[in-house]
């Protein structure tokens, strides 16, 4: 057997399951798309129908939102965790990859245990305010369910990089002057860009498509998932779903790729 | 003081010792003095405490208590590295990845709030001192080793540093270059007027650097000297093997003379002894003939190493000699030959050390 024929072989089941599982679905996902009344123009729906579009701001937004506190809290976490020997550490750390095997179902009843209406929140608010505090059925209770999905993916992400670093770039810098706050921003910051681009990514379209907590906390919380959910099942509307999820699909990874060309100088750089 | 350079500071370290957190004595408490624009080497084997050394003058690590650093006569020793005014070159240079070459050496300058202009034309000045012109745009990883090496001091250098800390900053590269950017370095050193401190293990970098060289053994100071004295007149046994080869012989004296096995040796100063430790350096050794010699031995085998050749000499001392003779001798393993060694030429060491 030649080599070329060799590879050719071995690229054979690659080529099948990137067909039937990837190419095959995708291709009907968005002939369904433009077998609507509108034709090609659902397609435009997702941009140009007020409610789809409402909720499309409101799905991104949550995902930017989610994707920002996720990198700041996990960055603070992951370097003090990476950079400091206390007792109990290696349990917290431990502790961390816990909750990484939930499934947003899970984590949905986790929200409501904490900021629902008999959650540890509410009681504790109506202790010393007389007012209930429950937000857990809303977008802000999907947001808390998604910080806890994400923040220790993206902490063990940090904490890799930052045990990579050279402590001598730190040094460096404090050699030349820099105090505290102009290392973290000159050297170990940009040193960390492709770890936050990377775990940022991850958070970013998990928020973005994560349907399990937003099922489980309500059926009425405005982000795409539900809403493709409702057409799909409820009004049994084919090709707008159809639409939409293709839509979800092409936005996520245009605001990556941006995200990544954006960044993309400072992580050549940085690597 | 030079325009180039900083203007030099003293250093004053007085009972710096250093134990970490884990219990190792790294450093046991050492006083030294280091005069402005003085080069002074710190030089001993692995894990001997070069590096804790000068990562206390620095300020990265905190000298155990009753241990002070000063520099020009004040103390510094609670001040951290970024308020000591020092420039640091890394073993492995520590170049900012995220930063051009020219970035680099600008980057201290920038903290300090310099002007674009004042700070563009530094650069300019420290591209040329250390040939790199060309160079400024790069990204680090475009860079040689060589051309790390000279980024890294120029951008040490660029904050006129009252003191340049080096540590092992030749180790990386290959020997021919390091030999090369050695005497580099060597002139700009002097150029610059700097009071430097440099660690290194490689003897000879040591001496051509060094105008003082202190050799470090096991967390402590074992000699501090110019280099022709730790080379010629070591303390103790351990600077003597460590600095060059050295044949070092434990034998007895009668008169002031070594009673060897192949005769007898004149030294200056065992008048009153009856043993003595003493070391010879291979090249001080004079190759004779048997007849007339007052020491003689078989030599055992002859390298030629090019611009000398070594002899191994038996029958001679209580143990082989080593012997560096001119290239130009005939000399075949099995003949017996005499030894003239000056008085002058040996060394006597304390007796236990
Ligand atoms: N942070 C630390 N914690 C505990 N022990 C340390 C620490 N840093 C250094 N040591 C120990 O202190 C001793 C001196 O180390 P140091 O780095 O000063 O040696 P060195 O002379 O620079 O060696 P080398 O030539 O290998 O760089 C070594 O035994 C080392 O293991
Ligand atoms: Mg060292």
């Amino acid at each position: 057997m030649s080599h070329r024929s060799f590879v050719g072989l071995c690229l054979l089941p690659l080529a099948v399951v990137t067909a039937a599982f990837f190419l095959l679905p995708m291709a009907r996902l968005i002939a369904t798309g433009a077998e609507g009344p509108q034709g090609l123009a659902g397609y435009l729906a997702i941009l140009v129908e007020p409610r789809y579009r409402a909720t499309l701001i409101n799905t991104v937004l949550l995902a930017t939102a989610t994707t920002l506190v996720t990198l700041i809290v996990a960055t603070i976490v992951g370097m003090f965790l990476q950079r400091h020997r206390f007792p109990g550490r290696s349990i917290l750390i431990a502790m961390l990859t816990f909750p990484l095997a939930f499934p947003g179902v899970v984590v949905g009843f986790m929200i409501i245990l904490l900021a629902g209406r008999q959650g540890v929140i509410g009681d504790l608010s109506s202790h010393l305010t007389g007012q209930k505090l429950v937000f857990a059925y809303s977008i802000y209770g999907l947001f808390l369910g998604y910080l806890y999905f994400s923040i220790p993916r993206v902490i063990l992400t940090i904490m890799a990089a930052v045990q990579k670093l050279d402590p001598g770039l730190e040094e460096a810098a404090r050699s030349l002057g820099a105090g505290p706050w102009a290392v973290q921003r000159d050297v170990v910051l940009p040193a960390l860009a492709p770890a936050f681009v990377a775990s940022g990514a991850i958070a970013f379209a998990t928020a973005m498509g994560a349907f399990g907590t937003a099922f489980t906390l309500a059926t009425n919380i405005d982000v795409l998932p539900m809403l493709i959910y409702t057409e799909f099942t409820l009004a049994a509307n084919f090709a707008t779903s159809a639409a939409l999820s293709v839509g979800l699909g092409v936005i996520t990874w245009f605001i990556l790729a941006l995200a990544r060309s954006f960044s993309g100088s400072a992580v050549a750089a940085a690597g | 003081m030079s325009t180039v350079g900083g203007h030099g500071a003293a250093v004053d370290i007085k009972n710096c010792g250093k134990t970490f957190a884990d219990g190792t004595l790294a450093l046991e408490p050492a006083t030294l003095q280091i005069a402005r624009g003085e080069t002074l080497v710190l030089l001993g084997p692995s894990g001997c405490g070069k590096t804790t050394m000068l990562r206390i003058i620095a300020g990265l690590e905190q000298p155990d208590a009753g241990g002070t650093v000063l520099f020009d006569g004040k103390d510094m020793t609670s001040l951290p590295i970024e308020r000591r005014n020092v420039g640091m070159v890394f073993q492995s240079y520590a170049l900012f990845p995220n930063m051009s070459v020219a970035e680099n050496i600008a980057y201290g300058l920038k903290i300090r709030g310099m002007p674009k202009t004042e700070r563009a034309a530094r650069v300019a000045e420290l591209v040329a001192l250390t040939n790199i012109a060309g160079l400024e745009n790069r990204r680090i990883d475009q860079l040689s080793g060589g051309q790390r090496q000279r980024v890294a001091l120029a951008r040490a250098v660029a904050i006129r540093p009252g003191i340049l800390l080096l540590d092992e900053p030749l180790t990386a590269l290959d020997a021919a270059l390091r030999e090369r950017l050695r005497g580099e370095l060597n002139r700009l050193l002097r150029a610059l007027g700097i009071t430097a401190i440099y660690v290194t293990h490689d003897q000879a970098e040591a001496m051509e650097l060094g105008d003082r060289i202190v050799v470090m053994r096991k967390g402590a100071i074992a000699q501090i000297g110019s280099p022709r004295e730790i080379y010629f007149a070591p303390q103790n046994r351990f600077v003597a093997e460590f600095i060059g080869a050295a044949n070092i012989l434990e034998t007895v004296v009668e008169n002031g003379q070594l009673v060897l096995p192949g005769g007898r040796l004149p030294i200056h100063g065992a008048q009153n002894l009856s043993e003595a430790v003493v070391m010879i350096r291979p090249e001080t050794i004079g190759v004779t003939s048997a007849d007339s010699a007052h020491l003689s031995g078989t030599i055992d085998s002859v390298s030629f190493v090019g611009d000398r050749q070594r002899l191994v000499v038996s029958g001679a001392a209580p143990k082989p000699l080593t012997i560096d003779a001119p290239n130009t001798i005939q000399a075949k393993a099995g003949e017996r030959v005499g030894l003239s060694i000056a008085p002058d030429a040996v060394r006597l060491l304390p007796p236990e050390s």
